[in-house]
């Protein structure tokens, strides 16, 4: 009743060629980000904020990135912790060592190396397939792990590895309390989330999709695998890069290369595949769910435990969390093998019928 | 009805928990506690986690406070993760109106640099994080009281010099390090003192957790160092230990940090271990232990086995808890006794800490730790250390206590604070600001 496109007359190509065919989509998603940039500002406190909600954009848009390539694509891959530690370490460079250079151009200037690097590391796509190519560019991590471990030059000399960024700003606006950040990150998140949205659906998204369905039909009806899989590869790391040039100066603004450990890869991995492969919106919920989660748990149980007059230790709290969280991901996995976005084009489906279900 | 009068208690009950809440924040001091009790360095996180509990209940419980202001505290597991350490910080800091934290990681620590000056929380790292923040001019929220990384690889070094009759001219060392920012911490001391002193430094990085180090103690095997120095923490110190033992490397022969010579770490070895030393900067026994065993482990309030009350670890997790008690009571001798003091007014006790062996013995700690005095410009207070050899049975004192060469720290401290400051674009502080 609320949720049906009938009655919305397409009369022009522009009309029928929107991101939101539907009104109803369109509105839900505008309301949605205006709720997140006016309403949230007032609903949440420093806590929320910093410890929440950043990292969730944050991830988000990592996530985001690695749906174009693992959901969209179908090509797997365990290399975007490495690919946000090239985007952070890039920009952490031009931000020191270019004087005055702009936070924003840093940051994208992080996701450009990102993408030269996605690229090298994306060449054996055009060779191995599914999950050797999990193994091949499990390479990038052990390697960029390495060099920002070793190669004293990318971070700058410092005594012990760990680089720190400070007095953020755009524009003359600095980016110092939290409410700032957050801002800022889903700004990042919103400018992206559209244009990979609109991405997906264009001749290049398409390609993508057919490679992914079935590389050798599509190769037989003229797209080229290499072009397709690179220009995966590309958009990728791109995006993450700028999610891990965020991880790092906005998120953590002091860091080391264990913050993008092979750990970061598998996390950006699971929340792809529990979120909803080739889903945008499945991004989201996939963060949501490896993000905020653990975290709910972890501050539910003591809360549950107080109710029933047992204290929960520390110890047995974190492992009462990983016990839960893993079985709920074994749990969601057996009920909406399609991920978490399924679940919500199912409630989209059930709702263009009701209340007259047939 | 009846939904409505359950509504209307829980509103009651749940304004009756804010109010008597709110009333109890007012004489209670809160301190945050980040301890890892599970994951890879549990091992070692646990007892120092139940020592910094213990203490916390024994002021409590002998004393009813700091002058009557009680303690209230929360952990937060972060299992050595760093962003799991922020999100901890971020929760715990919300429960009072600042406090000191300690977050027993370098890496948490290097994170927490960045967020705690804006927040006005003081930050104990004591025998870890950044050596240069020693410099209270420069790093005005950090506290690495009773040693750093520097003066611990300064102290060694000054052993090793000792037993080699002061010359250590061609002799080879191996730095066998946990590689992650605290592994690292010392490598810019040992390289100047192998300037300075001439001997051949070698760098062997073990990729954390530190359970592989089978190509690590190849390279020793062909090397053949002198002296092999471990950084190791949590798994990585047994590990080392059967290398050594796999490779037949003397455990004469190495010496490890502060956290890479306690109970935990040789259990497991056992007999093999024996001759292994390491670096302590606590002391053992004496009354303070003797309270906790009376007025905590007996009541049934003690956080851990009684059998692991004293061990080194341990006794790291009370003296550190200690500090951050001392702290606040140094600060209501000037803001207000019997007060609960916030993040800022902590600092400025941190500050001006002065426990000589006087207070110390009054205080009960004087057998756990030795004195130790603070300033605005210099956070971290004393820097002394003793050696211990582990006998195949228990760890006994190989050495007196040595006091890390400031001629050779200082200048580097002032060199790398300055560097800090330069990227960060902080001005020291001034006279004034050392008064606030």
């Amino acid at each position: 009743m609320f949720y049906r496109e009938n009655g919305q007359f397409k009369t022009s190509y522009s009309a029928d060629q929107q991101i939101f065919p539907i009104t109803q989509d369109r509105l839900g998603v505008l309301i949605l980000i205006a709720l997140a940039f006016v309403a949230v500002p007032f609903w949440a406190d420093e806590y929320v904020f910093r410890a929440i909600l950043i990292p969730f954009l944050i991830l988000s848009l990592a996530a985001l990135g690695v749906n174009v390539l693992v959901g969209y694509c179908g090509q797997i891959s365990l290399g975007s912790g490495a690919f946000m530690a090239v985007g952070a370490y890039a920009a952490y460079n031009w931000f020191v060592r270019v004087e005055g250079m702009p936070l924003i151009a840093c940051l994208l200037l992080g996701g450009g190396f990102a993408t030269l690097v996605g690229i090298f590391f994306g060449i054996p796509s055009l060779r191995v397939k599914g999950l050797y190519l999990a193994v091949a560019t499990l390479a990038a991590q052990f390697f960029c792990d390495w060099a920002f471990l070793r190669v004293k030059w990318f971070t700058n000399d410092s005594a012990s590895g760990t680089v720190s960024v400070s007095d953020l700003q755009v524009l003359g606006l600095p980016i110092q309390t939290p409410l700032q950040k957050y801002l800022f990150c889903l700004s990042f998140l919103v400018v992206f989330g559209v244009l990979t949205k609109n991405l997906v659906r264009s001749a290049i998204g398409r390609e993508w999709m057919a490679i992914r369905d079935m590389d050798v039909a599509a190769s037989v009806i003229g797209i080229r695998p290499m072009y397709a899989k690179l220009s995966a590869f590309a958009v990728s790391s791109f995006i993450v890069g700028v999610a891990g040039g965020l991880w790092g100066f906005v998120h953590l603004g002091s860091w080391e290369p264990a913050a993008f450990s092979v750990d970061r890869s598998f996390q950006l991995l699971f929340m792809v595949i529990l979120g909803g492969m080739g889903s945008v919106m499945g991004s989201f919920f996939g963060a949501g769910f490896i993000v905020v989660l653990p975290i709910a748990i972890n501050q539910v149980l003591p809360w549950a435990g107080d109710l029933v007059g047992i204290a929960v230790s520390t110890a047995a709290l974190t492992h009462a969390e990983q016990m839960i969280f893993g079985a709920l991901i074994v749990w969601f996995l057996i009920v909406e093998p399609h991920g978490l976005a399924k679940l919500w084009s199912v409630g989209k489906q059930k709702l263009r019928l009701w209340p007259f279900p047939h | 009805m009846k939904l409505r009068s359950l509504a209307m208690t829980v509103a009651l009950a749940t304004g009756a928990v804010w109010t008597s809440a709110a009333v109890a924040q007012a004489k209670e001091q809160f301190f945050p506690v980040l301890p890892y009790r599970t994951g890879a360095y549990a091992p070692n996180g646990v007892p120092w986690a139940n020592g910094y509990a213990d203490y916390l209940k024994l002021i409590n419980a002998r004393d009813g406070g700091i002058n009557g202001v009680k303690i209230t505290f929360e952990e937060c597991d972060t299992a050595y993760a760093t962003d799991r350490g922020v999100e901890c910080y971020e929760r715990l800091k919300g429960k009072a109106q600042g406090s000191v934290f300690q977050p027993l990681s370098t890496g948490i620590t290097f994170a927490l640099t960045e967020k705690a000056p804006g927040d006005k929380n003081p930050l104990i790292t004591g025998g870890y994080g950044r050596s240069e923040s020693s410099d209270g001019g420069i790093f005005k929220w950090n506290f690495p009281l009773m040693g750093t990384y520097w003066s611990g690889a300064d102290i060694i070094m000054q052993h090793l010099t000792k037993k080699e009759n002061g010359n250590l001219k061609g002799k080879k060392i191996a730095l066998v390090y946990h590689d992650s920012p605290y592994g690292k911490e010392p490598i810019p001391l040992l390289q100047e003192r192998s300037k300075m002193q001439g001997f051949d430094l070698t760098l062997l990085p073990v990729t954390a957790p530190g359970v592989e180090q089978k190509a690590t103690w190849l390279q020793i095997r062909q090397n053949r160092p002198d002296y092999v120095l471990l950084w190791g923490w949590g798994v990585m110190n047994s590990a080392a230990l059967k290398e050594a033992v796999a490779t037949g490397y003397p455990r004469e022969k190495m010496y490890g940090v502060w956290w890479s010579a306690a109970e935990p770490d040789v259990k497991d070895v056992g007999e093999a271990a024996k001759g292994y030393s390491g670096l302590v900067a606590t002391g053992e026994g004496g009354k303070v232990i003797d309270d906790i065993k009376k007025l905590v482990h007996d009541k049934k309030l003690g956080t851990g086995p009684l059998e692991e009350v004293g061990s080194t670890l341990y006794n790291r997790g009370l003296v550190s808890a200690a500090m951050a008690v001392e702290g606040v009571r140094r600060a209501q001798d000037r803001f207000g006794k019997g007060k609960v003091m916030n993040g800022d007014q902590i600092r400025w006790g941190l500050e001006n800490l002065a426990l000589d062996d006087k207070a110390l013995t009054k205080l009960g700690l004087s057998t756990v730790m030795k004195p130790i005095s603070t300033s605005c410009v210099d956070h971290e207070g004393s820097r002394t250390a003793r050696i211990h050899t582990w006998d195949g049975k228990k760890w006994v004192y190989s050495s007196d206590w040595i006091e890390a060469d400031s001629s050779i720290i200082k200048p580097l401290v002032k060199q790398y604070a300055e560097k800090y400051a330069t990227e960060k674009k902080i001005t020291r502080r001034t006279a004034e600001d050392c008064q606030s």
